[in-house]
Order: C-alpha cells, then sequence, then structure tokens
C-alpha cells in the first residue's frame, strides 16, 4: 500500500502542495498527467529522493517520510533508467542483494531466475554498452525488483521504446508485477499504456491527483 | 527580373531567355542546394591552424633553442653531480607523495563541491582557488608564517620539532607540503570537472536499492571516476614539478637537503653555471614528458 496524505514538495521553482491518494496493496496504479506538473516529484518522494515540505507518506501503513531511501525498500526505475556504466547486467540484477549481503549461492540463484524472466540469460557478463532500449529496460527493471521490494515505481518506463517493444515490454511489466506481487505506481502520458497496464488510474491535474474509474470500479458496477 | 534565391546573384535577362543547358541546369541545382555561393573551407582551416600553431611552435622552438645551448657531454657531466643526483631523486619523491596527497584530498572535495548546495559552499569554492592565483613567494611565506606564528603561546613547527619529533620547515616535508599547497588546488579543479559529468541519478537509483550515501559513491560514482582521477594526479605531478617559489621560501634551497630540479636551476644560474641549469631544465622537460605519456597511454590502456 502507497498513501501520500497532503504532501508538499518543492523543486527549485516548481511546487506541489497538499497531494494526497491511495493505492492499495498488489494493485497496478497509473498516474497520468502532463509533463512538467510534477510526477517524477511525487515518485522521487515515495522513494526518499526528494525532501518533503509537509505531509505524510505512508508504505504498507508505515510512515517513512523522513525515512532514507536504503530503508523504504522501494523499487525504481527512473526515466533515464540510470543503468551502471561500471557493471555488467549481471551486476545489475546483483547489485541490491550484494548490498543486503545475501550469500553468494541465493545471489547466484535470483539473478539466474530474474535473469530468466526477463529474457536476458544471453546478456549476463555483458557491459550495459551497446544494448538496445529494450534490453536496458529489462536490466533496470531486473535492477529494480531483485530485492522483491514491497512497492514499485515506475516513472515512463516504456516511452523511448518503439511500438513493438512497448507492446512486449508491457507483457512482461504485467507479469512480473503479479509473479512479484508488487504494489505498483507507473508514471505515464500514454492512455493506451494506461489502459493496458492498470488496474487503477490517477490523473495529476492543476496540482490535484484524482483518481480516474478504475477496472474494479467498472465490474463492480456491472 | 528572374526569382532571386537568396545569395546568389540574379540571371541577365539573355542568360534568362536561352534555353538552360546540362552544365547550367547541375550549376543552378547546386546553387539552390547549398543555398548560397559555394565558399571554400581553407581560409578557415589557416586561420584558425595559423594561430594554434603559433603556441605550439613557441613551446617547440624554446625546447630546440636549450638542445641546441647543450651539448651532450655537458648534459652528462651535470647529471653525474651528486647534488643534481640527489635534487633528482628528492623530486621524484617529493612530487609523487605531493601527488597522491593531493588526488587523496580532492576526490572528496571535487565530489562534495560537485554534489551538494551548502551554506558556505562559494567561500569554499572560492578558497580552494587561492593557491592557483596568489603569488608563489606569496604562498611560501604565508607558510613559513604559519608555522611559526604563536597561537596562544603554541607554535605549529616548535610543537611538531619538539613534541612529535617532525620538524618541516627547511626539511623535506616542507618541500612536498609546498608543492601540495598548490597541486592540490589543480587536483580539485579536476576532480570537481569530473564528478560534474558524472550523472548523480546512478547514485540516486543506488541508494534506493538500499546504498548509504558513502556505498553510492564507492560503488557507483568513484568507479567511473578514475579517468578524471588520473588527470587530476598528472596535473597535481607536473604542478610539484614546476613548483618553484613557495619551495625556496618554506623549504630553502639547501644543497643535498631541500634542493629539487627546479631550484637546482636557480642554484646553478646563481652560481653563473649555464650550461649545469639548461641540462636540468631539459632533463626536468623529458620527466614532464614521459609521465604526461606514460599516464596518456595508461588511460588510454584502461579505456579499451
Amino acid at each position: 500500500m502507497i498513501e501520500l496524505q497532503a504532501i508538499s514538495l518543492r523543486a527549485g521553482q516548481f511546487s506541489l502542495d497538499q497531494v494526497s491518494f491511495k493505492i492499495e496493496s498488489g494493485r497496478y496504479a497509473v498516474l497520468m498527467g502532463k509533463t512538467g506538473r510534477g510526477k517524477t516529484t511525487i515518485l522521487e518522494a515515495i522513494c526518499g529522493l526528494r525532501r518533503v515540505v509537509a505531509g505524510k507518506i505512508f508504505i504498507h501503513s508505515t510512515e517513512v517520510t523522513h525515512w532514507l531511501p536504503a530503508e523504504r525498500g522501494v523499487g525504481y526505475v527512473p526515466q533515464d533508467l540510470a543503468l551502471f556504466p561500471t557493471y555488467t547486467v549481471r551486476g545489475h540484477l546483483e547489485f541490491a542483494l550484494k548490498i543486503r549481503r545475501w550469500s553468494r549461492p541465493k545471489i547466484d540463484e535470483r539473478t539466474d531466475e530474474l535473469a530468466e524472466q526477463l529474457g536476458v540469460t544471453h546478456l549476463l557478463n555483458r557491459t550495459i554498452d551497446g544494448l538496445s532500449g529494450g534490453e536496458s529496460q529489462r536490466v533496470a527493471l531486473g535492477r529494480a525488483l531483485s530485492f522483491y521490494p514491497s512497492v514499485l515505481l515506475l516513472d515512463e518506463p516504456l516511452s523511448a521504446l518503439d511500438a513493438d517493444t512497448r507492446w512486449e515490454m508491457q507483457g512482461l511489466l504485467k507479469s512480473l508485477t503479479d509473479a512479484h506481487d508488487v504494489t505498483t505506481l507507473h508514471i505515464t502520458h500514454n492512455q493506451e499504456e494506461a489502459t493496458a497496464l492498470a488496474d487503477v488510474s490517477y490523473q495529476l491535474c492543476d496540482g490535484r491527483v484524482e483518481k480516474l474509474e478504475s477496472k474494479h470500479d467498472q465490474a463492480s458496477s456491472r | 527580373m528572374g526569382p532571386v534565391v537568396w545569395g546568389v546573384e540574379p540571371m541577365n535577362d539573355a542568360r534568362q531567355t536561352a534555353a538552360p543547358t546540362l552544365h547550367d541546369s547541375e550549376t543552378n541545382r547546386r546553387s539552390l542546394i547549398a543555398g548560397h555561393r559555394r565558399r571554400s573551407d581553407v581560409p578557415f582551416f589557416v586561420v584558425m591552424g595559423g594561430i594554434s600553431s603559433c603556441f605550439v611552435l613557441l613551446i617547440v622552438l624554446l625546447l630546440l633553442a636549450d638542445l641546441r645551448f647543450a651539448s651532450l657531454a655537458e648534459f652528462k657531466e651535470a647529471l653525474f653531480k651528486p647534488e643534481i643526483q640527489f635534487a633528482f631523486q628528492l623530486t621524484i619523491l617529493s612530487c609523487t607523495v605531493a601527488a597522491l596527497l593531493s588526488i587523496w584530498v580532492a576526490t572528496p572535495l571535487g565530489y562534495l563541491l560537485s554534489r551538494y548546495r551548502f551554506p558556505g559552499r562559494t567561500l569554499i569554492d572560492t578558497i580552494v582557488d587561492i593557491p592557483i592565483v596568489l603569488p608563489p613567494l606569496v604562498l611560501g611565506l604565508s607558510l613559513l608564517i604559519l608555522f611559526h606564528q604563536p597561537f596562544f603561546g603554541w607554535e605549529i613547527e616548535a610543537w611538531l620539532r619538539d613534541t612529535v619529533g617532525f620538524p618541516v620547515t627547511y626539511r623535506w616535508p616542507a618541500v612536498v607540503l609546498a608543492q601540495f599547497s598548490v597541486a592540490c588546488a589543480f587536483a580539485v579543479r579536476t576532480m570537481r570537472v569530473t564528478f560534474d559529468q558524472i550523472d548523480p541519478r546512478a547514485e540516486n537509483v543506488a541508494r534506493t536499492l538500499g546504498c548509504s550515501r558513502g556505498q553510492a559513491f564507492l560503488q557507483i560514482a568513484f568507479p567511473q571516476a578514475w579517468r578524471g582521477m588520473i588527470a587530476a594526479t598528472t596535473i597535481a605531478w607536473a604542478r610539484a614539478l614546476g613548483e618553484f617559489g613557495p619551495i625556496l621560501v618554506f623549504a630553502g634551497a639547501t644543497r643535498m637537503r631541500t634542493e629539487v630540479l627546479s631550484t637546482t636551476v636557480f642554484l646553478e644560474l646563481s652560481i653563473g653555471n649555464l650550461d649545469a641549469a639548461v641540462a636540468v631544465s631539459l632533463l626536468m622537460v623529458a620527466m614532464a614528458v614521459v609521465v604526461l605519456v606514460v599516464l596518456r597511454l595508461l588511460g588510454t590502456g584502461l579505456t579499451s
């Protein structure tokens, strides 16, 4: 569960005030809105990279407003992916596990399992130079999911992909988030993407987050 | 009048009425594609190359003049003098220690100045640049005053000499400290630019994956900064090699004790031994070139 209670954020001249919304556990939520409205700022605040001026953030009913990013257990895929230039694909998938001091056999088992799910087993020993957009996206997704986070934050993860790869990645995203039972917040301004993936959709408009009618709501009303 | 294309002179009426030949239409097509008259790039390269080569030529002429001045026999004779051999060894040692100390300090300082906005940052940024703009003799004098100025009855040099048993002024540590004071400022500049060019977002992602800020620095930023570190070390070493003013004031120029190659040139000149001064100068040039080439090759090798 992700809950924001009357959050106020500042990013240079830009500010967001009194933003509130709640995503139930295990749901795939999509946050839409025009460019420059503060979607990324909200995501950064949830994962602890943006200081919160006022309000509270809860992850699974625990207030994490002032917790360090490392303590929140949130998987984050930024828009530019921010892959690590000096690491191999395997290094990316292992990174969070090594930080958590997992044993070598467990790291290897998890890395192999994840690589297979992502379809990057043949790339494990390659550096990130020369990876295609789709391959880079898979690596970033695997890196974020490797340590079984309870929350996954995706910042326009499919925006730089061609139509075929985007379609393929949408399927992968859905299957992986279902398999990991992770609460997901996905930012996009692509309506088609939102329709395909979202259990629940939100719209960021004039500094307010409004819930749009969800698949769940539609099913209940029938 | 026919239509006028920008930058192309209108054709005269006689040509307008004549049937266009294949050559004319090809010429016009090229003119229209370019949008203006074709101009040669040669003047551009002549002007840019001419201005650039002035500096390169000046350096080459300086070196050639030195080479022409010193004979091989005089060069050998000068280099086998025990004082100069001592100065050579102390130079290598002190420059290396000063460069290593510089990179040790410049890496965290460059990182902090690049990544964080904190109160007093501009002031610290300015302070770091002071050794670069300060006259070298003034820096040496300031070091001397710092070590001998009593602070409430306590003096750094006296404490180091009497309590620690490690006197600094007019001894080899003073040479290293004088070189470090200037070299470090250049290394900090280089490291700051290096970290400016490394995207901080990867470090942020590492923090969400469980890293502290320290771990994110060591595991993400640091491995990306090695090329900048090599450059900063090279620059610091080269600056330390050429340092003279602060060493003269703070460490003195005592033969077989605090003499480095830059002070050797001064000492040999002061006793009228121009041949030895030129020989040592050429040795310093050779050392600088060797260090630059080796480090660049090392950098290229690591890159490939």
